[in-house]
């Protein structure tokens, strides 16, 4: 009964944030609406019972990825003018059309039989064995994706390298 | 009751969203801000159909949280490239002065 409450509330925030992100014309609005998106979203995860991809979500998403956001906007200082006007064009109706016809065939025709009955007696028995929670997380990780893991690390740094050298004027 | 079906419906909004703002705004921002939004759509779907999944024995050795890991990775990578693009935002607002990404035409035949 909770859950069900706890994920109309989450589902209600999800979307309503993520509709200011793409309405509002101020950037700086649509970064405080997408963090807003980014903790009702962790909300849901904790739902799913993704407890380590949760906190990584407000970690990441919500503290890192968001204070570079927050730190460009500053950076560039827009003025009123540099906004620019959102003009409404034919193009974008179409591209409105095409997208809402696209995601409203998947939900129609993919999800429909896209569970068998069998999915929900599943849900139930992998929940006791510390689903989700970091030391079984972790031990996925470091068990079985080593690899791909130690090569995350190799992504960031070049990220890190990258955007230096990409934003910096003259090296 | 809460399934996975409610879930995946609110996975799918959430990307059409992200979608429709990579469409029709032109603030190379929120663009931006719009890929982060689908990219978290994913990362939702993923979790669902890790916590229901739809076989009954884990066809991986990680079982049924190879769903989680692949999130982890979705998110350092989603960290890489909000890092790249603004970088890029920044490069471009130097010598352009704006963020319209209609005006990034250089490229164009």
């Amino acid at each position: 009964m909770a859950e069900t409450v706890l994920f109309w509330i989450f589902f209600v925030g999800v979307l309503g944030a993520g509709f200011a992100v793409v309405k509002s014309r101020n950037p700086v609005n649509a970064a405080m609406s997408l963090v807003a998106c980014f903790f009702f979203l962790a909300g849901v995860y904790l739902l799913l019972s993704a407890h380590l991809i949760a906190i990584l979500q407000v970690m990441v998403y919500a503290g890192a990825v968001m204070v570079l956001f927050v730190f460009v906007i500053m950076l560039l200082n827009l003025k009123d003018e540099e906004l620019g006007r959102e003009r409404v064009t034919v193009w974008k109706g179409i591209g409105t059309l095409a997208v809402a016809g696209a995601i409203g065939l998947i939900v129609v025709r993919a999800m429909r039989d896209a569970y068998p009955a069998v999915a929900r007696d599943l849900a139930a028995d992998q929940l006791s064995t510390g689903f989700g929670t970091v030391r079984s997380v972790g031990r996925a990780l470091y068990l079985f994706s080593v690899l791909p893991f130690e090569l995350t690390s190799l992504l960031l740094t070049v990220a890190i390298v990258g955007a230096v050298v990409v934003a910096k004027g003259k090296i | 009751m809460v399934g996975p079906l409610h879930y995946l419906f609110l996975a799918a909004a959430l990307f059409a969203l992200g979608a429709l703002g990579v469409v029709v705004r032109r603030n190379a921002l929120i663009v931006l801000m719009s890929i982060e939004l689908m990219l978290n759509a994913v990362n939702l779907t993923f979790l669902t159909f890790s916590r229901f999944p739809l076989v009954r024995v884990a066809p991986t050795q990680t079982g049924f949280l190879s769903g989680h890991t692949a999130v982890f990775f979705v998110i350092a990578v989603a960290a890489a490239e909000a890092a790249v693009g603004l970088a890029i935002v920044i490069a471009v607002f130097r010598s352009r002065t704006t963020v319209n990404v209609d005006e990034f035409d250089s490229l164009k035949f």
